[in-house]
């Protein structure tokens, strides 16, 4: 391919969508950061605090720095179990799923219609679905003797909230997979055949090779997306019982708005938001050596 | 053709399992409250519409579901026509920083909401659009636009270069090649861009929600209000939902034939 | 060893084909003899690929059989057949190193560990990739992959045939010769069967043993390469093979002369009685017209074409545009100048086929 020309003036194209950037993070993360920084002693009088509230916050010693480090484990390993989840599954499906045909249309379209559902529907939908009184789900389940109850008993929460991120997000999974399954040109299945590979080895050997990229695109986007988890578990669980299913987002945004502890609510945000961009940046790297193998 | 039947049967259960839930609200949307606490049935014995009749005449309701199509479809057209140019460039050439805003950018579409409440809300208040739709609809450009961006990015690089050098050859001023020549080409993409655009911001309820309180309610947000003195109105929610469902199902109609190649995004 | 019979084999993509259109592939019986070396020659679109495919399994004729030898094989699998196919791009296991990627159909075969290590490094040796056994497939050349390619499927010591698909189409110009050269050797060393699909006239002329022409799903004609030069029987077969193609000129013939636009000229042969009604033409290649100052049939010439090696002109005989050879001692072309035909070297085609005449 040929190189690209260098072209400085190229910035100007990307001018607007500077413009917005500004407009939608740096302006506000500077607020945040702002914030984080300072102390309120009310009526708008602010003092300098340093790195007060950071230190606070990361020491698991007091209030803040518990409760920040609980809700952190929670959603990673909340964010964990649903890829154990979803990643697996998802590429079972999309192997399921013919190379051409009408029930690829109907099957894309049934499965991308739970992603396009506002998540606080999605949320209604499992709390009518999981209660045992008026739910298909809850009422199955306890009619099996099985001691569910979502408002109550913290393992059924957690399983629930998984079990809705599985059914809501296991589609994106699916459909990358797919279209990185249908990317691979049918010489390579033929080779196989005429090789005399078992199914198996034809999984392992030239299909899961060819979905490196996209794997790593769907881990990072379903990562991203469980830690940052914030309607449904609020919709269903309320973040409960006590605080089993209480997640970074939740927390943070219960402290940020609920009550006027500004500088803390700023801390944990920057910290969050450092942990996203430090995963981020780890898996563009983790996609730049895997397009630069590829190349060789 | 190399499918046995185990495959297929696995997909259809897995399909059947994912329009359960949805099957089951539409279930509780066709019946009444009373009916709902009296019995679990399978499906509604005596369907009615009498819900759905009572969001219809409630302007809230109503004004409700136009503001959420608003704010959609104006963060759509935002983000897309931002993208074009900056996807263009992205693609084409290299400048300085490019890698590094490219990657900002993407650590944009991973940003949790959560974080942007509180700056948001204050943003928007100090600049007087708070409880408006364009707050809303410029404030999911946080995520929007970066995936505009990267998905627009693929689908440029899908041209050849080729025929942009050919345009200039022949003549075309910019504006001239991008609007007749190239936008064509990659029409393709501007819809599944804007599908993307369209899913995440139709489905996205914490910036909604905070950014707005009496005249630009969401749809989310009126729903959330569906308390009545005898309890939770379980039938008036469903159908609230049911209702949320219809533009999304809509919207992958239209694109079914291209979901498969959106999701490749030229990236795979 | 297997020889290969076609017999009636035709292919339409659709279920229900009405009419000739809708056959990729028209009825063909042909053999393929064992240890020959063959070339299906064709533009794209003509069917070569979907035979080609019949015979290694990747698709099952809608009519007529396939046999090996004397087995009938037209429902058999793939996997059971016993042939090795090349594609178009180089098909490699990414993961594997060259040796893994070569033991790959032995493994799989359930074949003991000894002979597997044996048969990968005769293989490697003979296609020059021991060097390179221990490294992984996925960084070599594309040309070293092909190689890999074409080793997994001679690795198989029971393989009876070698079928390739356009397998230079993504090599580097400079070494398809090269490439070119190893498969000639490999075919020579091994004696097997090959069927060598490509759009590439030189690439069919080189390598095969005798060539198929197909077009628009027909096999227009089998021959050796000489054959198809000096006899073809087809005017498509003097188009497309030959650079530039036959001159073709419309005509009328009687006995041993034929009238082309008014000027007359000696057949090798006499036609005394051609099917009235049909389409007449007359057939001479480019390297047997050649361009005279003096005698011979009137010409404008349009264009002088220096090749280094030899020069052509393009002429304009009455309302035909035609090629010929200018001699190498003739210095300069004036605008006016005359062609001969060689008349041993001159066809005619009655719609499209070649009539054979009788000595004049």
């Amino acid at each position: 391919m040929t190189e690209k020309p260098i072209n400085n003036r190229a910035w100007l194209f990307t001018l607007p969508v500077l413009a917005f950037v500004l407009f939608s993070s740096i302006i506000p993360m500077m607020t945040v950061v702002n914030y984080s920084v300072q102390d309120t002693m009310g009526a708008n009088h602010f003092f300098w605090n340093g790195a007060g509230w950071f230190r606070d916050l990361l020491n698991p010693s007091t209030e803040i720095g518990a409760r920040f480090n609980d809700a952190l484990f929670r959603t990673l390993a909340f964010s964990l179990t649903a890829l154990l989840v979803e990643v697996p599954l998802g590429i079972a499906m999309a192997l399921c799923i013919p190379r051409k045909g009408w029930v690829v249309g109907v099957s894309l379209v049934v499965m991308a219609l739970p992603m396009l559902i506002p998540w606080n529907v999605v949320g209604t939908i499992w709390q009518i679905f999981t209660r045992a009184d008026i739910g298909l789900f809850g009422a199955a389940l306890t009619g099996l003797g099985i001691n569910y109850n979502v408002t109550q008993n913290a393992v059924s929460a957690w399983i629930t909230i998984v079990i809705i991120d599985v059914w809501h997000w296991t589609p994106l999974v699916i459909l990358l997979s797919y279209a990185g399954l249908r990317a691979i040109p049918d010489a390579f299945y033929q080779a196989a055949r005429i090789d005399g590979a078992s199914r198996w080895a034809v999984f392992l050997n030239i299909e899961l090779p060819k979905l490196q990229k996209v794997l790593v695109i769907a881990v990072l986007l379903r990562f991203m997306q469980t830690f940052m988890i914030y309607t449904e578990p609020v919709v269903v669980t309320g973040g409960g019982p006590g605080s089993a299913t209480t997640f970074l987002s939740i927390d943070l945004v219960k402290i940020a708005l609920g009550q006027v502890d500004l500088g803390n609510a700023a801390a944990m945000s920057l910290v969050y938001y450092l942990i996203t961009l430090t995963v981020c940046w780890i898996f563009y790297t983790i996609m730049a050596q895997i397009e630069r193998r590829r190349d060789a | 053709m190399r499918q046995g039947l185990a495959p297929r049967l696995v997909l259809l259960v897995y399909l059947l399992l994912l329009m359960l839930p949805i099957y089951w609200l539409v279930n509780m949307s066709l019946r009444t409250n009373s009916e709902i606490m009296s019995g679990l049935v399978l499906w509604p014995h005596h369907p009615t519409l009498a819900k759905y009749r009572a969001i219809f005449n409630d302007p809230s309701w109503v004004h409700a579901f136009g503001v959420s199509l608003t704010y959609v479809a104006i963060n759509t057209v935002i983000s897309v026509a931002v993208a074009l140019p900056a996807a263009y460039a992205f693609n084409r050439y290299r400048f300085i920083g490019d890698k590094h805003l490219f990657f900002w950018l993407l650590t944009n579409l991973m940003a949790p909401a959560a974080v942007f409440a509180m700056p948001f809300f204050q943003l928007y208040y100090a600049v007087g659009l708070f409880d408006t739709v364009w707050a809303v609809a410029l404030a999911h450009c946080l995520f929007n636009v970066p995936l505009a961006v990267w998905i627009l990015e693929g689908f440029v690089g899908g041209v050849p270069r080729e025929i942009d050098e050919t345009a200039a050859i022949d003549g075309y001023s910019f504006p001239r090649f991008f609007i007749r020549i190239f936008l064509p080409l990659i029409a393709n993409g501007v819809g599944v861009t804007a599908f993307f655009c369209f899913m995440f911001s139709w489905v996205e309820e914490l910036l909604a929600t905070t950014l707005t309180s009496s005249n630009a309610l969401p749809f989310a947000a009126v729903m959330t209000r569906s308390y009545s003195a005898s309890g939770m109105d379980w039938a008036l929610l469903a159908s609230a939902g049911v209702l949320t469902m219809i533009p999304g199902a809509v919207v992958i109609w239209f694109v079914r034939n291209h979901i498969a190649k959106g999701f490749a995004l030229g990236r795979v | 060893m297997a020889r290969i019979k076609l017999d009636g084999i035709a292919h339409a993509y659709l279920s229900h084909p009405r009419s000739d259109e809708d056959y990729a592939l028209k009825p063909l019986h042909h053999v393929w003899e064992q240890g020959m070396a063959y070339a299906l020659l064709g533009p794209s679109g003509c069917g070569k690929t979907t035979l080609l495919n019949i015979i290694s399994g990747l698709v099952t004729p809608s009519e007529g059989r396939l046999f090996f030898d004397e087995t009938d094989v037209t429902h058999l699998p793939t996997e059971q057949r016993n042939i090795a196919q090349v594609f178009q791009f180089p098909v490699i296991y990414d993961t594997m190193t060259v040796a893994q990627n070569l033991a790959f159909p032995l493994k799989n075969r359930k074949l003991p560990k000894p002979i597997i290590a044996r048969r990968v490094a005769e293989i490697a040796a003979m296609l020059d990739l021991t060097r390179d056994l221990n490294r992984r497939a996925r960084g070599l050349t594309a040309d070293a992959k092909q190689k890999i390619s074409l080793g997994r499927g001679l690795v198989r010591a029971d393989v009876s045939a070698v079928l390739f698909d356009e397998p230079l189409t993504v090599i580097d110009p400079a070494l398809k010769w090269e490439l070119r050269s190893k498969l000639k050797a490999v075919h020579r060393a091994l004696d097997l069967l090959m069927i060598y699909v490509t759009h590439d006239q030189i690439e069919a002329l080189t390598f095969a043993d005798k060539v198929v022409v197909m077009n628009e799903g027909r096999a227009v004609q089998i021959g050796t390469p000489e054959d198809l030069f000096e006899r073809p029987e087809h005017t498509f077969v003097g188009y497309f093979i030959g650079s530039p193609g036959m001159n073709l000129m419309s005509a009328k013939v009687s006995g041993s002369r034929a009238l082309v636009d008014g000027s007359e000229l000696q057949l090798g042969s006499a036609y005394p009685s051609l099917a009235t009604g049909g389409r007449v033409q007359v057939g001479v290649r480019p390297d047997y017209t050649s361009l005279t100052a003096g005698a011979g049939l009137p010409v404008q010439v349009r264009r002088i074409a220096d090749l280094g090696r030899k020069r052509l002109a393009y002429v304009t005989l009455g309302s035909h545009q035609i090629v010929a050879t200018v001699p190498p001692d003739m210095a300069s072309v004036a605008d006016q100048a005359n062609v001969t035909f060689d008349p041993a070297h001159t066809h005619v085609y009655v719609d499209d086929i070649r009539v054979a005449g009788v000595a004049a």
